[in-house]
């Protein structure tokens, strides 16, 4: 990989990154009302208090220099104080970060793990009994609703057998939730490895591997698996995202904390700051790894960082 | 995928489509769920909002099939009338991103050069954003509630369904009879209308029906999320999170909506899934 070829891709983030910054922003002024008696949570307050308020935020200033404004304090992760508890959204986003982390972590582990054997299984024998079994799971996968598996989950396995504990957040909590996030990546993690085995399946170094007498095993474990999780690393960023999705639900099923329950408070208080931090380190994150994912894609794959 | 899709020699496309076990399940699923959704005032024994009509959160039982929520209403009553909400509002769903992300790629690839630069690199802006993400920050605008979290999802959608419109578009541009058209004189919004728009069509309904299913879905979890549908609408979404509560004393609260919305994704999924090998030529030939 040349580091030309690096350097321009770390660079053309930016623009995408300040304009889906300036998105948010334009968003986050349509809103109607006032943000300052939403601060003050309803109470009635005299013309001066709202001035003074007003001016603490930097309301009353011109619309451009606010968004400058914005971008510089978002590129340093300042968010200002959020409406409800008044502490730093930052701080917030911080403290909350490591549990969707492990949760994120879990459900690509599950997903990961079952998606790939799963599609390898049913790309090996296309059309065979397996792989009509696998594909209608993975689609049944990728058609359950998050939240419903989730609470059928906490049901069987916590209600009637009493396997695992429901609510915590220690190791043993986060093995639900990770499956309930996996399952869905699992679904569509199946279907691209395996329509990406059945095309290498038809290459000619299979061919030979299969003439010069390998073993099976060998075969499908050196030459067909592992050049059959390239392709679908390109889809990684669509996995990420939606990754995210399951963690938003997830986080709401098992009421874990994380940055989805943030979130989802911060509509439903109308907590501007919170809304607008989540979405902009949400979304900067999202942006920096589809980044990550095309580097790793061109380290793997020397023909995409060439072209 | 573009052209040529009712070649003279193939089967119609509804006789290929059912062919398939899977595809003819999810039809049939999805027209009982439909009709259900549709006849639910002759179908069900109570009204969806009636309370008290049993006891709070009753078993099912044979009066009550799917038993009874906190309220003491008839949980069968209300998963039939769910359909009307839930279906709906996923159709509704699809129709904003298809309509707004169609045209807009449709324009940007058909008029190229700089139009085209500056449009596609919108697009990339707008997936620059999670889709859940992209939906929940237009609810903080708009405001909670069903049509609302309906146009959300729409709109978050919009820039996936342009990506693929504005490649297929490009693709047909270039074309003899796009070529052909322009030299005999025909104006712009002829050869979209009459050129590009029919071409177009497999690629959209593709799109269409692979969306769809998940469209149903994003709109429930919004719902669920509490961002969508209110109490007391009888949404599938909205009903899991009031179920939510009840899961270890009245699990069929939450089960008999889940399910019904589960049913309703995988037969949309069934059937997008099978009209998409019939309708794309590289699947041909596959099954």
């Amino acid at each position: 990989m040349s580091g030309e070829w690096l350097v321009r891709r770390i660079i053309g983030i930016i623009p995408v990154l300040v304009l889906t910054w300036t998105l948010v922003f334009i968003a986050m002024h349509l809103i109607p009302g006032d943000p300052v008696s939403l601060i003050l949570g309803g109470t009635p307050a005299s013309e001066e208090v709202l001035q003074a308020e007003r001016h603490n935020l930097g309301l009353d200033r011109p619309v451009l220099a606010q968004f400058f404004d914005f971008l510089r304090r978002a590129a340093t992760g300042d968010f200002g104080l959020s409406f409800t508890t008044r502490q730093p959204v930052i701080a917030m986003i911080g403290s909350q970060l490591p549990y969707t982390l492990s949760l994120a972590g879990g459900g690509l582990l599950v997903g990961g793990v079952f998606g790939t054997l799963l599609g390898t299984l049913a790309g090996l024998r296309p059309n065979g009994w397996a792989d009509m079994a696998v594909m209608t799971s993975a689609l049944m996968g990728l058609s359950l609703p998050t939240f419903w598996i989730g609470m059928v989950l906490i049901y069987v396995f916590g209600n009637v057998l009493r396997w695992v504990p429901i609510v915590g957040t220690g190791f043993s909590s986060l093995i639900l939730p990770s499956i309930t996030v996996g399952l869905f990546l699992a679904g569509g993690l199946a279907r691209l490895i395996r329509a990406s085995i059945i095309e290498i399946q038809s290459q000619d170094y299979i061919r030979t591997a299969r003439a010069k007498g390998l073993w099976p095993v060998t075969i499908v474990a050196k030459h067909i698996a592992r050049n059959a999780v390239i392709p679908p690393i390109t889809l990684l960023g669509v996995q990420f995202a939606l990754l995210i999705g399951g963690a938003v639900v997830t986080e709401r099923v098992f009421a874990r904390p994380g940055i989805g329950n943030l979130l989802v408070e911060g509509v439903l208080s109308k907590d501007y700051p919170l809304v607008q931090g989540v979405v902009t380190m949400t979304t900067a994150g999202y942006i920096i790894i589809n980044l990550l994912i095309d580097v790793l894609y061109g380290l793997i794959d020397p023909r995409i960082s060439r072209a | 995928m573009s052209a040529a899709v009712a070649a003279p020699r193939e089967a119609p496309v509804l006789r290929r489509l059912l062919a398939a076990p899977g595809a003819s399940i999810g039809a049939v699923v999805l027209v009982v769920l439909v009709g259900c959704a549709l006849a639910a005032p002759l179908i069900v024994p109570f009204h969806w909002n009636e309370t008290r009509v049993c006891t709070r959160l009753a078993a099912p039982s044979a009066v009550h099939l799917f038993g009874c929520d906190l309220y003491g209403r008839d949980l069968f009553s209300r998963v039939m009338y769910g359909g009307r909400f839930s279906l709906s509002v996923g159709v509704a769903t699809v129709a904003v991103s298809l309509v707004f992300g169609g045209l807009f790629g449709t324009a940007i690839g058909y008029a190229g050069g700089r139009v085209d630069a500056i449009g596609s690199r919108a697009i990339d802006v707008m997936l620059g954003f999670p889709p859940i993400i992209m939906a929940i920050l237009v609810v903080a605008v708009l405001g909670v509630g069903l049509w609302n979290s309906a146009l959300a999802v729409g709109i978050a959608g919009i820039p996936r369904f342009a990506r693929v419109v504005r490649g297929a578009t490009l693709t047909l541009a270039g074309r003899e009879f796009v070529e052909g058209a322009h030299a005999i004189g025909a104006g712009r919004s002829r050869v979209v209308r009459r050129h590009l728009l029919p071409n177009l069509a497999p690629t959209l309904i593709v799109l269409t029906s692979l969306d769809l299913g998940n469209a149903v879905l994003a709109t429930a979890t919004l719902s669920f999320l509490g961002l969508g549908a209110q109490p007391p609408a009888p949404e599938w979404g909205a009903m899991l999170n009031a179920g939510r509560e009840f899961i270890r004393y009245a699990p069929w609260t939450m089960l008999f909506p889940g399910a019904a919305l589960f049913l309703a994704v995988m037969a949309v999924n069934l059937v997008g899934d099978r009209l998409s090998q019939v309708l794309d030529p590289r699947q041909r030939g596959r099954g």
